[in-house]
């Protein structure tokens, strides 16, 4: 009996080796790494999350595991992370990118990233006046763009916290 | 004293020898004056000398605190980049884009800064460059380079003073901003200056005590277009990836801004606390020598004094 299980032993540690194996790429798959930074500070890195809804220049749309692969612009607007345990994070970011790549990880990389709760809704009406002020007297193109972004980036902000 | 040496010196030899000689007494004169010199005015010149490097090292000691406290700030914020420049690069990586052959102009942007006395985190940077184009010299004539830091463009004007297409200063003074990436970033791609691929030369940042130059590749939106694996990404249109690789380039510059400063601050440190301890070495050295004249001169009184007294007996 002794002789049978030393013989078998090899093999069996192979079956339970490969079957692990496959378990672990299965688990894989079926998350998605999440990294979420703005330059001025680090919201998530390579960490498992449920879902997240980004704005986008073609639209907002929600990131769910095993979303096709893409590319996209971010908009000014809220970003919505809901964690594994049921919790939602709204951050809101000015501009930046999104990637999903083939391998499930997805990077939201912002220029300026911050959780809504540290915004002041009076502050932010008090922008986009400032803003809309600059527009009407802009002069040259390039400052009519830049108010025109300021605006668009200050009716999100107000848009979010209202 | 010394001339009466010679005097008698010349005294005791003939003629022929005294012609013979006159290289080697004029020598020996000097030597004897100089060594007579440094023996009288030693006292003096090393305590002038000592306080000179006891200030030297004072500075030395404050500059390490100074980027002691501006490394740890660098350190900081660099964690909260990383995420930013491994992000980004990514996607290069997933999509396996190369750079495609036929197009030859390149683009090195070199991130230094405008301080030294860093050790050689700034020659580290410039020499990867400069090797790179001496070693072709096809490259050399197909490669601009855009310096980011007034170092560099020091070093590197001297042999490619043609290739360099414009240079970033006023950099290394506060940490590095997203800002001013975006405004390097805005001014490569108003520069009009197309190329197939490129390369961003850094120091990347692994421990206090080192780093190591390191580069971070760039795309042109055409070798992005053409890369074979980007089928596989869904809804892309021009915009979009134009905007994206934008973007995308500004990220990665600071990212390699905040790396490079943060290895700067370092090697700093690094190099201020050496200075420190040599200076230090030497203030040990010069106080021993200070310490032996000063009871040289003091031998030598007192023998003036007894000699002069026993000669008055």
């Amino acid at each position: 009996m002794a002789t049978i299980a030393r013989n078998l032993r090899p093999y069996l540690r192979y079956i339970r080796n490969q079957r692990r194996t496959y378990a672990d790429a299965a688990t894989v798959s079926n998350e998605m790494k999440f990294t979420f930074a703005g330059a001025n500070q680090v919201f998530y890195d390579q960490r498992v999350i449920k879902q997240v809804d980004v704005p986008s220049f073609s639209g907002s749309f929600g990131i769910l595991p095993k979303h096709v692969p893409t590319l996209a612009v971010l908009k000014p607007g809220v970003v919505t992370v809901y964690e594994e345990d049921g919790s939602v994070k709204k951050v809101f970011v000015s501009s930046g990118t999104v990637t999903i790549n083939e391998n499930n990880s997805v990077q939201i990389l912002a220029e300026e990233a911050h959780p809504l709760e540290n915004l002041d809704g009076s502050a932010a009406r008090e922008v986009l006046s400032k803003a809309q002020q600059q527009l009407s007297s802009a002069t040259t193109e390039q400052d009519k763009a830049e108010a025109a972004i300021a605006v668009e980036v200050a009716e999100a902000l107000v848009q979010a916290l209202s | 004293m010394v001339k009466t040496h010679i005097v008698k010196f010349v005294g005791t030899s003939n003629f022929k020898m005294f012609s013979n000689h006159m290289a080697t007494i004029v020598r020996l004169a000097a030597q004897q004056q100089q060594q007579q010199k440094r023996g009288m005015a030693t006292l003096k010149a090393i305590s002038i000398r000592l306080k000179s490097v006891k200030n030297i090292q004072k500075i030395t000691q404050s500059m390490k605190m100074v980027s002691a406290a501006k490394y740890n700030r660098a350190e900081r914020d660099l964690k909260q980049a990383r995420p930013l420049g491994v992000g980004t690069k990514e996607f290069y990586e997933q999509a396996e884009i190369q750079a495609p052959p036929e197009d030859e102009k390149k683009l090195v942007i070199a991130i230094t800064s405008d301080r030294g006395l860093c050790g050689a985190v700034h020659t580290g940077v410039s020499r990867n460059i400069r090797d790179a184009l001496l070693a072709d010299p096809k490259e050399r004539e197909n490669t601009k380079i855009i310096c980011v830091g007034e170092k560099s463009r020091a070093i590197l004007s001297r042999l490619f003073a043609n290739n360099i297409l414009f240079v970033a200063s006023e950099v290394g003074r506060k940490p590095p901003t997203f800002n001013d990436a975006a405004k390097v970033a805005n001014e490569i791609l108003n520069s009009g200056y197309s190329f197939g691929s490129g390369r961003i030369v850094y120091n990347r940042f692994k421990s206090v005590v080192s780093y190591a130059v390191d580069q971070l590749p760039l795309f042109d939106k055409n070798a992005v277009v053409s890369a074979p694996k980007l089928s596989v990404y869904d809804s892309l249109d021009e915009n979009v990836i134009q905007s994206y690789l934008e973007f995308s380039l500004a990220s990665l510059l600071f990212y390699s801004m905040k790396e490079g400063a943060c290895s700067e601050q370092s090697s700093r440190m690094t190099a201020m606390d050496n200075a420190s301890k040599n200076a230090g070495e030497m203030i040990d050295k010069l106080t021993l020598t200070f310490n032996r004249t000063r009871q040289a001169v003091i031998t030598r009184e007192l023998i003036e004094i007894i000699s002069g007294a026993a000669a008055l007996d």
